[in-house]
C-alpha cells in the first residue's frame, strides 16, 4: 500500500527520505525546512525540490506549518535533536497525534527526553510511534527487540557514535593524538565544526537511554539526566598504547542495562565484536534465553537514515 | 620504568615477585562419601596453605554426580604448584587451578598526573582498601606532547569482588583528579 508521508527537517537525513520515498512505493506529499515548505497532494518532485532549496534556500511557497494541513499518512520527523523538552519536534509529533497520524522519528528528541509524554499521547491518538531510525542509523536495533520481546531482552550495549569510534579506532591504529585525530574527522566531514554532542557522549547516551525506555517496557523511565555520560576527550592517546600492548583497545562503550545508562570509554579485547573500526557501529544485546547477538552496520548518514525510516513506514501498512 | 622506580624501589608488594601470600581459588570435585572433604583440604595445610574459605556445593552435583567444592586459600606463589600437585597425588580431582583462574583479574588504565599525584601511594591504598593485589603495573608518557600520561594495572581481585575494586579505584582517582579507563566486564567477546 502506499502511503503519503510528511517530511519535517531538510536535512541529510530528510532530504534521503524525500529521494528514497518512491523506492518503497510511497510518496512524499509535504516537505518542509525550518522557513518554508512545499506540498503537493499528488507527491513531490523530489529533484525540483532540492534544486528549490539550492537555487532559493526554501523548499517551496508555503510556511513550514502548512504541511500539517497536507492530507498525509505518516509523519517523518526529522527536525534536529533537541535537549530538555525536545521542542519543536515534540510539538511536532503532539500534532500529528492530536490528528490520528502516525509518526516515524528520526529525531531522537521526543524519545529520548520525553517518553512517557509521547506514550501517554499515542495511547490516545488512533496513530502510533516508530523511532528506528533514532537508534543506530540503518541497524534494525528496535525491530529486532520488538521481534524478540523487550522482557526477553536483558541489555543493550555497544558502540553507537561513529565519530567517536572514528577517533578512537584511528588514534588507537595510527599512534596520533586526539586534537590531531579530531582535526582530520572534521575535514572528512566525519566530526562537526562543533564536535561535542559526539565526543562527550550525548548522542550516544540519548541512544542508550531510548533503549533503556524501550527495554524497561514502561517500568521506569528514563532521560539523559538519569544516565552516566562520559565522553573521549580524556583518553589520550597513552591510554591506547598500553591498552594496545595487552591486546586490548578503548571504545566509547553505552549500555543500557537494569541498572540504568551508562556511556564511558572502557577497554576491551582487541578484535571483539565491540571493537568496531571507522565509524561503523555494533549494538550487543543480551537475551534471557538465547546468549548475546550482535548486529553492526551504519549507525548515520542520509540515505543509511532513510532506510530506517522507510522500514518504520513499511511497518504502518 | 617500573613500579619500582617510581616508588623509590622500596617494597615488594607491588612488583609482584616476593613471597607475600596471595590469595587462590581452587575447585575441586569430590566423591559423595564421608571424610572425603577433609581428606581433601590436608594436603592444602601440608603445604603451607592458608584456608581462607570453602565453599561446599553438597546440593548441587556435576554432571559427572560428584560434588563440588571451592576452597579459596592464600599462599607464597611459589607454593601453589606444589599443593595443587599434593591435591592430585592424594587422589583429588582437581577441576580448575591455573593462575588464570584464581579469582579474577581487572585491568584499568589511569589518565592524568600519574606521577605527580603520588603513584606509590594510589596503588597502595588501592590494595589495602580493595582486597586486590597488583599483578602488573605500566606507565606510558609521551615525550614532546602535553598529552596526559596514563597507567595501566592489572590488578588480581577475590572471586566476586570486581565491583568493589572498580568502586574503590573510581573513588581514589577522583580524589586525585585521575580519569579512570574501565573494563567492560561482559559482553565484549
Amino acid at each position: 500500500m502506499s502511503l503519503r508521508l510528511a517530511v519535517l527537517g531538510a536535512g541529510a537525513v530528510g532530504g534521503s527520505v524525500l529521494d528514497l520515498a518512491g523506492d518503497y512505493g510511497h510518496d512524499v506529499v509535504a516537505f518542509a525546512d525550518s522557513s518554508s515548505s512545499a506540498v503537493d497532494p499528488a507527491g513531490l518532485d523530489p529533484s525540483a525540490v532540492h534544486d528549490r532549496k539550492e537555487r532559493d534556500g526554501v523548499v517551496g511557497e508555503a510556511a513550514p506549518e502548512a504541511v500539517f494541513d497536507a492530507d498525509y499518512d505518516v509523519l517523518v520527523e526529522a527536525t534536529p535533536t533537541t535537549l530538555g523538552d525536545a521542542e519543536p519536534g515534540f510539538s511536532h509529533v503532539e500534532r500529528a497525534l492530536a490528528d490520528d497520524r502516525h509518526v516515524v522519528l528520526a529525531n531522537k528528541g521526543p524519545v529520548a527526553e520525553r517518553y512517557a509524554d509521547l506514550r501517554a499521547l499515542e495511547a490516545e491518538s488512533e496513530g502510533t510511534v516508530q523511532f528506528e531510525a533514532a537508534v543506530g542509523g540503518a541497524i534494525p536495533v528496535l525491530s529486532t527487540i520488538s521481534d524478540l520481546g523487550a522482557p526477553h531482552v536483558t541489555a543493550a550495549r555497544g558502540v553507537l557514535n561513529g565519530t567517536a569510534n572514528f577517533i578512537l579506532s584511528r588514534m588507537a591504529a595510527e599512534g596520533l593524538d586526539y586534537e590531531h585525530v579530531l582535526a582530520e574527522a572534521q575535514d572528512l566531514g566525519v566530526a562537526e565544526a562543533d564536535p561535542t554532542f559526539d565526543v562527550d557522549g550525548i548522542d550516544a547516551a540519548l541512544k542508550f537511554v531510548i533503549l533503556a525506555n524501550v527495554l524497561s517496557d514502561g517500568e521506569t523511565e528514563y532521560a539523559l539526566d538519569d544516565a552516566e555520560v562520559e565522553g573521549i576527550r580524556n583518553v589520550p592517546g597513552t591510554a591506547l598504547d598500553l591498552a594496545a600492548e595487552d591486546g586490548r583497545t578503548v571504545r566509547l562503550i553505552g549500555e543500557a542495562t537494569a541498572d540504568g545508562v551508562r556511556v564511558a570509554p572502557r577497554l576491551i579485547p582487541q578484535g571483539s565484536a565491540l571493537s568496531v573500526t571507522g565509524t561503523q557501529n555494533i549494538v550487543q544485546l543480551e537475551t534471557k534465553h538465547a546468549g548475546q547477538l550482535n548486529i553492526s552496520g551504519r549507525g548515520a548518514g542520509g540515505p543509511e537514515t532513510a532506510t530506517a525510516v522507510l522500514s518504520d513506514v513499511s511497518r504502518l501498512e | 620504568m617500573s613500579a619500582q622506580d617510581l616508588d623509590g624501589g622500596s617494597d615488594a608488594e607491588t612488583d609482584g615477585s616476593g613471597e607475600m601470600p596471595k590469595p587462590h581459588t581452587i575447585r575441586l570435585e569430590l566423591v559423595d562419601e564421608p571424610g572425603q572433604l577433609l581428606a581433601a583440604l590436608k594436603p592444602i595445610s601440608d603445604n603451607g596453605g592458608n584456608l581462607l574459605s570453602i565453599f561446599h556445593e553438597r546440593g548441587s552435583l556435576t554432571p559427572r554426580g560428584h560434588i563440588p567444592v571451592e576452597v579459596d586459600l592464600e599462599c607464597p606463589p611459589d607454593r601453589f604448584e606444589r599443593i595443587v600437585e599434593a591435591l592430585r597425588e592424594a587422589g583429588v580431582n582437581v577441576i580448575r587451578a591455573g593462575a588464570e583462574h584464581f579469582g579474577e583479574e581487572v585491568m584499568v588504565i589511569l589518565v592524568g598526573d600519574i606521577v605527580d599525584s603520588d603513584l606509590s601511594d594510589t596503588l597502595h591504598r588501592i590494595e589495602s582498601s580493595a582486597d586486590a593485589t597488583l599483578q602488573d603495573l605500566s606507565l606510558s608518557a609521551r615525550e614532546g606532547t602535553d598529552e596526559a600520561s596514563s597507567a595501566r594495572l592489572r590488578l588480581a581481585v577475590r572471586s566476586g569482588r570486581v565491583d568493589e575494586t572498580l568502586s574503590v579505584v573510581r573513588d581514589l582517582a577522583a580524589e586525585k583528579g585521575l580519569h579512570v579507563v574501565e573494563p567492560l566486564a561482559e559482553g565484549s567477546q
